[in-house]
């Protein structure tokens, strides 16, 4: 075992030990702590596929994330009024239906937004997921039937088969298994000749188009797979706090998730993880020392930025094997 | 009377439009010479309003305010480029992005922690107020005007340095060979130190002049941010250009967007609901603007002659 996977599991079991010891102790906010940090490291996995793999620096990814929210707040407020939404359909409270949902709209308007975006490249590419995420942004603080810029309450988590979601144990235990999941995919299309090709693409574009394989299509199918996975990551995120607000739309979202990848190491399998931990570890810290604690990790970012490039995992694992 | 709400409409696009351009050709200028993004080019936005309206407060004067905004701006421009900004230039875009985000979060915070949350106002100067009047009967403020036209100035005066002075020449010979003019023995360094300040200078002038119109507070460079992004992605990053033309379309679509869309949309649907996605679209409009002129040209209108 590399000192890279050692390290990976470490993370994954902590992850399950740190609610489950505060569980037993009668802690719940902790349990509902470990549960952001689940589902803030599924989000950036997904980014990671399209930032960390294919080298697509999406700065639009908190549409993605919205839009999971989004749907899982009004299948639910549609399911909890019974009126009706499409086709007779009158919304849902059930997670197995909701999730879906979620996955292949975040799907389809990643294919929207991919299209024209993977047009273009470097810079531009970074301001067109920008713009594009701000424009999905302001709809949503316009469009008022959801609760404008007030955002969406839901009143009660939604259901899980089997499963008492209210519980903040159950409902993390669900999203670590999503999450390691998600993990796991990342690692089987990492692996696989699609995963090489992506990877392929972000090192030499012309490469790639010279033995026959087209990059466009390559990257935009990474895309889509990056933009399901957030989605489906929002929509859990709807449930957690139980309430939807364009501000999982904003442009700091999209910031967010990137800086997570960063403070865990970007490309790594368990970077969006290590990263999120980090992150909401220092949040937590920090919010409690000082109201200003958004300059200091303003600071700490920049350091990293600056200084320790590989994030926690290049410090602890050292440099990734794939540059 | 419909007509002179529309012209009205049609100016107040126009000074948006102005304003975008003051932003949007910082931006554009930094990266067409360093090739660098600059994600904190509304925080200096900020800086600006926040020391005109700051400085206009103790001496009772705009004009000594607006000269120091200016100063300040271009003062905090040089010293972020001095400390933080140069060691990014050789670095890739996201790490570029990464760094300028991290200086919005301390931009944001620091001058929350200095001048509390609540928002500063600025008056319009007593030379500036009032309005004049408009043909079809109504009026038009003053200020705006007057917005317009420096807008204009300072464009024109852009033009003029950069075609007609020995720094504009450095600038663009920058622009088309770094290394080759640092070779030739241009102080390169010191180069890049004066245009991020020019950059800054722009944006903190932007962000005084507009904030006679509207609060000055902290995260109001923001979406002007953004908007200037769209701007010179429509333009052509690197393109001062297509930074004029790209703020003037996306200032009069923007406007008469949301004044026109509404209004066409009541002839067909009932008028609340003409209201309300006449409104949610009019906010999208730029957005679509942009993919559909990206979607014919990826590198927007001018696209620069490298990069």
């Amino acid at each position: 075992m590399t000192r890279e996977n050692l390290i990976n599991l470490i993370l994954a079991m902590l992850l399950l030990a740190v609610p489950v010891a505060a569980n037993w102790l009668g802690q719940p906010f902790y349990v509902t702590l470990a549960t952001r940090v689940a589902i803030l490291a599924l989000a950036a996995t997904g980014l990671n596929l399209a930032l960390g793999l294919g080298g697509l620096v999406s700065f639009g990814h908190a549409a993605f994330f919205g839009l999971g929210g989004y749907v899982a707040g009004i299948l639910a407020s549609h399911g909890f009024s019974g009126e009706p939404l499409v086709f007779g359909f009158s919304g849902t409270n059930q997670m197995w239906v909701i999730w879906p949902v979620a996955v292949v709209l975040a799907g389809l308007v990643g294919l929207a937004i991919g299209a024209i975006s993977l047009r273009t490249s470097g810079v531009y590419f970074i301001m067109i997921t920008l713009a594009f995420a701000q424009m999905v942004y302001y709809f949503a603080v316009s469009w008022p039937a959801y609760g404008g810029e007030d955002g969406l309450s839901i009143l009660v988590r939604n259901q899980f088969p089997g499963v008492m979601t209210m519980r903040p144990m159950s409902f993390f235990l669900i999203c670590y298994v999503i999450l390691l999941t998600g993990i796991g995919l990342f690692a089987v299309i990492r692996a696989s000749r699609f995963g090489s090709a992506l990877q392929a693409a972000r090192q030499n574009e012309v490469r790639v188009a010279t033995v026959g394989i087209q990059p466009y299509r390559i990257r935009l199918t990474g895309f889509i797979v990056s933009a399901m996975m957030t989605g489906l990551a929002g929509a859990l995120f709807a449930d957690l706090n139980r309430f939807v607000s364009p501000s999982m739309l904003s442009w700091h979202m999209s910031g967010e998730l990137i800086v997570l990848i960063i403070l865990g190491g970007t490309g790594r399998l368990f970077g969006p993880l290590a990263g999120a931990a980090l992150y909401v570890a220092f949040e937590y810290a920090l919010g409690g020392i000082t109201e200003r604690w958004q300059f200091f990790l303003g600071l700490i970012l920049l350091l990293v930025v600056l200084f320790a490039r590989g994030g926690l995992l290049g410090l602890l694992a050292g440099r990734a094997r794939h540059g | 009377m419909t007509l002179a709400l529309a012209l009205e409409q049609l100016l107040n696009g126009l000074q948006l439009g102005v304003m975008l351009f003051l932003m949007a050709a910082g931006l554009t200028l930094i990266f067409g010479v360093m090739g660098l993004i600059n994600l904190a080019h509304g925080s200096l936005y900020m800086v600006g309003a926040f020391a005109c309206a700051t400085v206009a407060a103790w001496t009772g004067s705009f004009w000594i305010g607006l000269v120091a905004s200016l100063a300040c701006a271009a003062a905090a421009g040089a010293l972020v480029e001095l400390l933080i900004i140069r060691r990014l230039y050789d670095r890739d875009h996201l790490d570029q992005v990464l760094a300028t985000f991290a200086l919005i979060l301390m931009f944001s915070e620091g001058m929350r922690w200095l001048f509390g949350s609540f928002p500063l106002y600025l008056d319009i100067p007593p030379l500036l107020q009032g309005a004049v009047p408009l043909p079809g009967g109504t009026e038009y403020p003053v200020y705006r005007l007057a917005i317009i036209a420096a807008g204009a100035a300072v464009a024109f005066g852009l033009y003029m340095l950069i075609s007609r002075t020995r720094l504009g020449m450095r600038i663009r010979a920058g622009e088309s060979d770094r290394e080759m003019i640092g070779a030739l023995g241009v102080d390169i360094r010191t180069l890049y130190t004066v245009v991020f300040a020019l950059g800054a200078a722009l944006a903190g002038l932007a962000g005084a002049l507009v904030g006679a119109l509207q609060s000055v507070q902290v995260g109001m460079g923001e979406p002007v941010l953004i908007l200037a992004f769209v701007v010179i992605v429509i333009g052509g990053i690197g393109s001062i250009k297509g930074a004029l033309l790209g703020a003037l379309l996306v200032g009069v679509t923007d406007t008469m967007g949301r004044f026109l869309l509404p209004k066409i949309l009541a002839l067909f649907v009932p008028p609340a609901q003409a209201g309300m996605i006449g409104g949610a679209a009019a906010s999208m409009l730029i957005y679509i603007v942009m993919a559909l002129i990206l979607a014919v040209k990826p590198r927007g209108l001018f696209p620069a002659a490298h990069a």
